[in-house]
């Protein structure tokens, strides 16, 4: 089957500077009882978007009417804890396209790989930078090339390399998915079982 | 070949393929499912028009979205028996084992694997669950994935997934009084910090590692991801074929004495080189507490909150860590009051856990204003202890034994910690809300969670412990 595919994004961005963001906050597990994959985004970030009694947290960055883009960019370990699927699927159908961050928590990097959002390790120097220019100039425009594994800043034209599995690039490039490449190599699987059956 | 570590000598077994330039193609020898991360992989399964590749490789249970009490009526909640009722259909449409609630094996998904022998040394395990991890306390690999791979485990029997970095943790030493397996796991987190192990696949060894039960290596295990880390393991010794062969299911295997043989090559080669290796002194740990929102904000109970300077760039989020749980850099939290005790969860809800719980408590009564909440990891371990007679120990000093469930470590369920209270919990995780929208919670070992029930206050169990 296939998936959207990712190129080239030019997008202004959403600045979190928190650590340790963890998927427990990107959706509450009081919205997991769900058996679809559609809608979480309405509840992404619930608790830090909205008080108990469901007004809106006015000092939220998803809530500030100069913060607009599809890019998200989170301080490090972002998407820690629960390995959640729910928490991409989040932030993806909010409209989010790619997240920028120091580094991501294992898991949820390859959801996000497996789900067409584009997780970009930029270094911990160049991230506190970025924050500070977004934060400063919310227009502020970020180009990312997938294609070129680049990341530009567009005020200044400062332009960074970051690191992607090949494959996973071809995935998101082709909008190829894990599945159907699982499906064709069957035959090889079961091949792999044959000569383990005396192992196991 | 040169010296290999045990995580390389179990991995690259079970890899299929590698993909160029890519992940590998990893074989698994065991998926576990539950209700809440499974039904959008069975819709892909149905959307593409597939089967299971091998059904009977996968086990499902019930565990995160169910009421722990009148486990025998329907579920009240809609959307929680909805989602209960959908596993249990995906299961039968696609032949898949279910143990569903009130079945003899129903419990959490990694306390019910060790006790029904499904989790065996050198196999690989995955679940659509991060404590996936506590597997690895048999000699296994075993991590969490999310549920677009649960769909490509049912699809295919394999994961695609890169290969990690590999870390020795060495705790050497014995542990004193009152210092458990969880105080040992929440002072290695507390010093590499929620994401000082990410991207590693992590090795635990030394005496005081050696020295734990089967349940005390899970429970480090378990918490490995909440130092980032894939997962994390521990080399099958005598603790581990003992454990395994007091399992029936197990030990009447025609092949058992060739497992046995086969399970004693199973450790890392003196030389084998590890990409990171710490060291730590088991006598140095004291009981641990957990003051912040994430599982690296952890100190030991007798310790004052550091101060806001020493975080750095994390100043920030640490100062809004401690506003939520209403605490102040360079405060003492020993004796501060709470309101609630969670003793629970695939961290610590197997039988060890209830015993030492209720040995602590045996003779002594629940503090007034304290409400606890005694969750078994299983059926198997509710019938457990009930013939131990700990419900009636924990009856008498005013507590009530629950049935089998996540219960309050994720609050799916009614067994939530209300808004601002403070609750002792011997779970995993004390991100914001995780036990309910507002609740704060203090992750500690089962002994800090009964010493805190009896006095109703934040209390050092070792100075409260019989001797």
């Amino acid at each position: 089957m296939s998936k959207l595919k990712f190129n080239i994004l030019e997008s202004t961005c959403v600045p979190l500077p928190l650590e340790n963001t963890d998927t427990d906050q990107i959706i509450p597990a009081r919205f997991l009882s769900a058996i679809s994959r559609e809608g979480f985004g309405e509840n992404l970030f619930r608790d830090w978007r909205y008080d108990k009694a469901g007004n809106k947290n006015e000092e939220f960055v998803l809530n500030d009417p100069k913060f607009r883009g599809e890019i998200l960019v989170a301080g490090k370990n972002f998407g820690c804890g629960s390995s959640r699927e729910h928490a991409v699927w989040a932030i993806a159908d909010y409209g989010f396209r790619a997240v920028v961050s120091s580094f991501f928590a294992d898991i949820f990097r390859n959801n996000s790989l497996n789900n067409g959002l584009l997780p970009v390790v930029v270094p911990e120097e160049f991230l506190k930078r970025l924050l500070a220019m977004i934060l400063e100039d919310p227009g502020t425009k970020v180009r990312i090339d997938l294609e070129k594994q680049d990341l530009t800043l567009l005020p200044t034209g400062e332009s960074l390399k970051f690191e992607i599995n090949p494959y996973k690039k071809e995935c998101l490039l082709k909008g190829l998915d894990d599945i159907d490449y699982l499906l064709n190599i069957r035959e090889m699987i079961t091949a792999y079982e044959f000569r383990n059956t005396l192992r196991q | 070949m040169g010296p290999a570590t045990l995580f390389d000598k179990i991995w690259d077994i079970h890899v299929v393929r590698s993909i160029e330039g890519g992940p590998d193609v990893l074989y698994i020898d065991r998926h576990f499912i539950h209700e809440v991360t499974s039904p959008q992989a069975f819709d892909g399964l149905r959307a593409r028009g597939i089967t299971v590749f091998r059904p009977g490789k996968t086990t499902a249970t019930a565990d995160h979205n169910i009421p722990t009490r009148e486990q025998e009526l329907p579920i009240k909640d809609e959307l929680s028996r909805k989602q209960v009722e959908t596993l249990n259909h995906n299961c039968s449409e696609f032949g898949i084992e279910y143990f569903g609630l009130n079945h003899p094996k129903n419990g959490i998904v990694h306390v019910v694997g060790p006790e029904l022998g499904y989790t065996l040394p050198g196999t690989t395990i995955v679940c659509g669950d991060s404590h996936t991890s506590t597997h690895g306390a048999f000699g296994t690999i075993a991590f969490g994935i999310g549920t677009s791979e649960v769909e490509m485990v049912l699809a295919s029997q394999c994961v695609l997934q890169p290969k990690p970095k590999k870390m020795k943790i060495t705790v050497n030493g014995s542990l004193q009084k009152g210092v458990t397996a969880k105080d040992i796991i929440l002072y290695i987190i507390s010093k590499i910090s929620a994401g000082g192990a990410t991207g590693f696949f992590v090795e635990y060894c030394g005496a005081a590692i050696e020295a734990l039960s089967m349940e005390g290596r899970m429970t480090v295990c378990n918490m490995s991801i909440e130092m980032g880390a894939r997962g994390g393991l521990i080399a099958p010794d005598f603790t581990t074929y003992e454990y395994l062969n007091r399992i029936p299911s197990v030990e009447s295997r025609p092949d058992f004495k060739s497992l046995l043989l086969r399970w004693r090559s199973l450790k890392s080669d003196e030389g084998a080189v590890f990409d990171r290796e710490l060291e730590f002194d088991a006598s140095k740990i004291r009981p641990m507490i957990t003051f912040g929102t994430n599982p690296g904000m952890g100190m030991a109970i007798d310790d004052t909150i550091p101060d806001a300077e020493s975080q750095g760039e994390g100043k920030a989020s640490f100062l809004k860590s401690l506003d939520y749980m209403g605490f102040k850099p360079g405060e003492k939290i020993l004796g501060y009051p709470i309101d609630y005790v969670f003793l629970g969860s695939c961290t610590n809800g197997r039988i060890e856990d209830l015993r030492a719980f209720a040995q602590f408590v045996k003779g002594r009564k629940k503090a007034p204003g304290v409400t606890a909440l005694i969750v078994p990891g299983s059926k198997r371990v509710e019938q457990q202890a009930i013939r131990e007679g700990l419900d009636k120990i924990l009856k008498d000093a005013g507590f009530e034994l629950r049935q089998p469930g996540c219960s309050s470590c994720l609050a799916m369920n009614e067994d939530k910690i209300p808004a601002g209270k403070y609750a002792v919990s011997t779970s995993n995780r004390n991100f914001e809300g995780r036990q309910g929208p507002g609740s704060r919670t203090l992750l500690a070992s089962p002994l800090t969670a009964a010493a805190a029930a009896i006095t109703g206050k934040i209390t050092n169990p070792a100075d409260l412990l019989k001797n």
